[in-house]
């Protein structure tokens, strides 16, 4: 695969990497062996660093001209949208791009959940992304106080005030959260600050993410070990960099609807108010990437517990390489674990969709109901399922089902997904 | 890649439909004919001319439009008033600058590059004047209501009489679209209560439509040029996706030889 | 010749791809680079208006205009006659007076040294005008350098009488 292997030049290039081989780690990166099987659902990881990137750029712009103070980041946001050059223009991706970034990030880890990416030997890949994943919605949550609107000042009382359900020392987690005794100007300007850190942190953890993907390679839709490299493998570059470049446009596409013609149908009209102390708007919602977890936190009845169970919902998750017991990675060879994947999948949307509406009646006892389910499924059928499971048979290599023709009817599919370019 | 686009669609279908079940509500709005609306929609100059007038006539004596300035209204994207329009319309307004060399307040006709001009001193004097109930700033009053624009249509001609049953103190009126249905604003708008310099006959619907309008334009004033940079940019997205699909074909075309 | 071809038609692709994709990454850079001039609110202060019917002769009132400084002087008999006798090839940048100064009684200029962008202190130096300490430049009673560093003559700003006792600049 390594037909273009790069090898520095000139006198100053081969001195420059022998001190640092930066240049010679572009062969790594280059020539790094892909399963050639990936199917669509495996661009997500470049259209997440696409995100993580635009978020950056045009969240470095919006601090030029934001103001973090409570009587002005309204005024400033207004200023960036009104008169600042294309101040409305990074604004709107900004505020979307977070949204498209979640949109990426719920595929990546369903991706991850439905092809068993999370399984030895790729353990730590999955745990630095959870890490990555909480991060995110921290910065996510404290960018969205910055407008100083309505949702933000409410919605920062709301989740700040979580901390208050721990023994003894809650309330004064609270007030020092805060910097004074509610939400106020030290806080926003804490939240600034901690919301412009986050997506450093964040670049930092891809590294790793990446660096520790790169040691057992890519996962695959077989989910079997393959040989590197081998007639298994395509280098990535050009192939794997130009099947994500694609993914990533028609992405972007769906991304320039949202910004272009309805940038402000994933946020809430209540943030175009700028924050009242003294009303509290009829309906606090977090942003939709959140609902799931706010459904949880809201369907237990105590608060510390509530509290408990939404961190446990995201913190079970580490625990997922252990807790799930099958020895075969790809649901597509695990008919019974397929169908239960797929019951989460509804089950998240459905608790996505109450944390969305009053809690009250119907609604409660449904998000009661996917609550405990959310938890059947990561500590009772998954570690039942791998023990009981009949899984069908697995090929011998990716390139098997192809050459020797079908198996079964299962890898036929796969075949069809990576031919189907 | 068909498979993907199919699941990628139904995701996208099933966010959609939360944000609009999430979005419904209790009394169906009346809508009108918006021209903003959709991927072309642009406004229309002399609504939006007629809106200002509405604005300043009937809304601007409580209303404030704090994060406007008079030089929007000659800007592109908007009512487009001549500069010399504009430069009048801010000249007939007071407004309070200072310190002077004496050390004193002062007023001074508008400028240009003044916000427009404020019906209040602040919030405590507008809520005395008016029954307790602060009239909220305009600006971005479109953006910041469920339903926008076709819900401040409604609430503006969703003025009845209450049903049998409700009862009302003095200074609170019924209306069908208001959230809880009352409102300590009088109905604003009636029949011929603006002259429209242009024979528009000004009807309350009519008046509604403009000033409604205007709102919208006040609240996204780049409106017309995010349509426009939008399209360009979506067209231009699909261009380049078809050319790197076919790249991506070529490019893989070697293996599948190879295999 | 088939061969040829195809390879032909690949190149094209690649090329269409690449240039589209150069153009499309430029044209979105622009919006990140044109946010750092200034806003629609800054261009919209261009103009001010300063009423000096209180300073008398010899005095000078600075005032602010985009920013900057803005030095107004009421000058002198002597002054002007002193900024006129110049002759034009004692100066680093030959400039009129009447060139500087429309109307001869008031000199208004941006008080801003043409070196590095310091403030000039009044009724300094050795030619009765202004001095920048900053770095020793030395200015007439027509803000014209005469010693020192700076390059130019501190500027004029467009400005214009409204009338008898106000002056608009910008």
């Amino acid at each position: 695969m390594s037909e273009h292997e790069y090898q520095p030049k000139s006198k100053f290039g081969k001195w420059f990497n022998d001190r640092l081989p930066l240049l010679t780690l572009t062969n790594h990166l280059t020539d790094y062996p892909t399963p050639k099987n990936l199917n669509y659902w495996w661009t997500f990881g470049g259209i997440l660093t696409f995100c993580l990137i635009t978020q950056i750029i045009t969240g470095l712009v919006l601090a030029m001209h934001y103001i973090a103070h409570a009587d002005m980041a309204f005024n400033s946001v207004e200023h960036i949208m009104r008169d600042v050059n294309y101040g409305w223009l990074i604004r709107y991706i900004h505020a979307n791009g977070a949204s498209m970034f979640f949109l990426a990030v719920y595929i990546h880890i369903f991706r991850s959940l439905f092809y068993g990416s999370y399984k030895s030997p790729r353990e730590i890949i999955w745990i630095l992304g959870i890490i990555i994943y909480v991060l995110m919605m921290a910065a996510a949550f404290m960018g969205y106080v910055l407008p100083w609107g309505q949702m933000s000042f409410w919605g920062a009382t709301v989740i700040t005030n979580l901390f208050s359900a721990i023994p003894l020392v809650g309330e004064g987690i609270v007030t020092w959260l805060w910097g004074g005794y509610s939400v106020d100007n030290p806080t926003l300007t804490r939240f600034f600050t901690l919301h412009y850190l986050i997506p450093f942190l964040i670049l930092g953890l891809v590294v790793l993410h990446i660096w520790a993907l790169h040691i057992p390679g890519n996962n695959n839709p077989v989910g079997i070990d393959i040989k590197k490299p081998s007639k298994d493998t395509v280098s990535f570059h050009p192939y794997i960099v130009i099947k994500d470049l694609f993914a990533l446009l028609i992405f972007t596409i769906l991304f320039a609807a949202f910004v272009f013609y309805s940038p402000n149908v994933l946020g809430h009209a209540d943030n175009y108010i700028e924050a009242n102390p003294m009303v509290t708007p009829a309906h606090i919602v977090p942003e939709w990437y959140l609902l799931p977890f706010y459904a949880i936190l809201r369907s237990v009845p105590d608060k510390l517990m509530g509290v408990i169970a939404m961190l446990s919902a995201i913190f079970i998750l580490v625990a997922l390489p252990w807790l799930d017991t099958s020895k075969v990675r790809s649901a597509v060879f695990r008919p019974l674990y397929k169908q239960f994947y797929w019951i989460l999948v509804a089950d998240v949307l459905i608790l996505g969709y109450v944390g969305a509406m009053p809690a009250e009646g119907l609604y409660l006892l449904i998000a009661r109901i996917g609550t405990a389910y959310y938890f059947a499924h990561f500590l009772i059928i998954l570690p039942i399922l791998g023990k009981i499971e009949k899984t069908t048979p697995l090929p011998l290599s990716i390139t098997e089902p192809i050459l020797g023709g079908a198996l079964n009817a299962e890898p036929a599919r796969s075949k069809e997904n990576s031919q189907n370019l | 890649m068909l498979k993907f686009v199919k699941y990628f669609s139904l995701i996208f279908f099933l966010i959609s439909c939360n944000i609009v079940s999430s979005a419904e509500n209790a009394e169906k709005l009346l809508k009108t004919d918006w021209t903003f609306k959709g991927p072309f929609g642009k406004f229309d100059r002399a609504s939006l001319q007629r809106g200002y007038q509405v604005y300043q006539e009937v809304c601007a004596s409580c209303h404030s439009l704090k994060y406007m300035s008079y030089r929007n209204l000659s800007e592109e994207g908007g009512p487009e008033f001549s500069v010399q329009e504009a430069k009048a319309i801010a000249a007939n307004f007071e407004i309070p600058d200072g310190p002077n060399s004496d050390g004193e307040m002062f007023t001074r006709p508008g400028r240009l590059s003044d916000k427009f001009a404020m019906p209040y001193a602040n919030e405590q004097e507008a809520k005395v004047a008016n029954g307790g109930a602060y009239p909220p700033d305009m600006s971005v009053l479109v953006k910041a209501r469920k339903g926008g624009v076709d819900y401040i249509y409604s609430v503006l001609l969703g003025y009845e009489e209450p049903p049998q049953g409700i009862k009302l103190d003095d200074g609170v009126y019924y209306n069908k679209y208001m959230y809880g249905n009352k409102i300590k604003m009088p109905a604003p708008l009636s029949d011929g209560l603006v002259e429209y310099a242009d024979g528009t006959s000004a009807t309350e619907k009519q008046m509604a439509k403009d000033v409604v309008s205007f709102l919208m334009w006040t609240a996204e004033p780049h409106l017309e040029q995010r349509h426009k940079i939008g399209f360009r940019a979506i067209v231009y997205l699909i261009i380049l996706s078809i050319l790197v699909y076919f790249s991506m074909k070529k490019i893989w075309s070697r293996i599948e030889t190879e295999v | 010749m088939s061969d040829q071809k195809k390879v032909k038609r690949r190149d094209f692709i690649f090329t269409a791809s690449t240039v589209v994709g150069v153009v499309g990454v430029g044209a979105a850079a622009w919006p990140l680079i044109d946010q750092m001039n200034p806003d629609a609110s800054v261009k919209a202060l261009a103009t001010t208006e300063v009423d000096v019917s209180s300073v008398q002769p010899g005095q000078s009132i600075t005032v602010l205009w985009r920013g900057k400084p803005v030095f107004i002087k009421r000058r002198t008999e002597n002054e002007i006659i002193e900024a006129k006798s110049v002759s034009l090839n004692e100066l680093k940048d030959p400039q009129k007076d009447e060139d500087r100064a429309t109307n001869p009684e008031w000199l208004v200029m941006l008080g801003v040294c043409t070196h590095l962008g310091c403030v000039p202190l009044a009724d300094k130096g050795d030619y009765n005008g202004w001095f920048c300490p900053c770095h020793g430049s030395h200015y007439d009673t027509s803000g014209r350098i005469r010693k020192g560093p700076a390059p130019t003559n501190l500027e004029i700003p467009k400005y214009k009488f409204v009338n008898s006792k106000t002056i608009m600049i910008g």
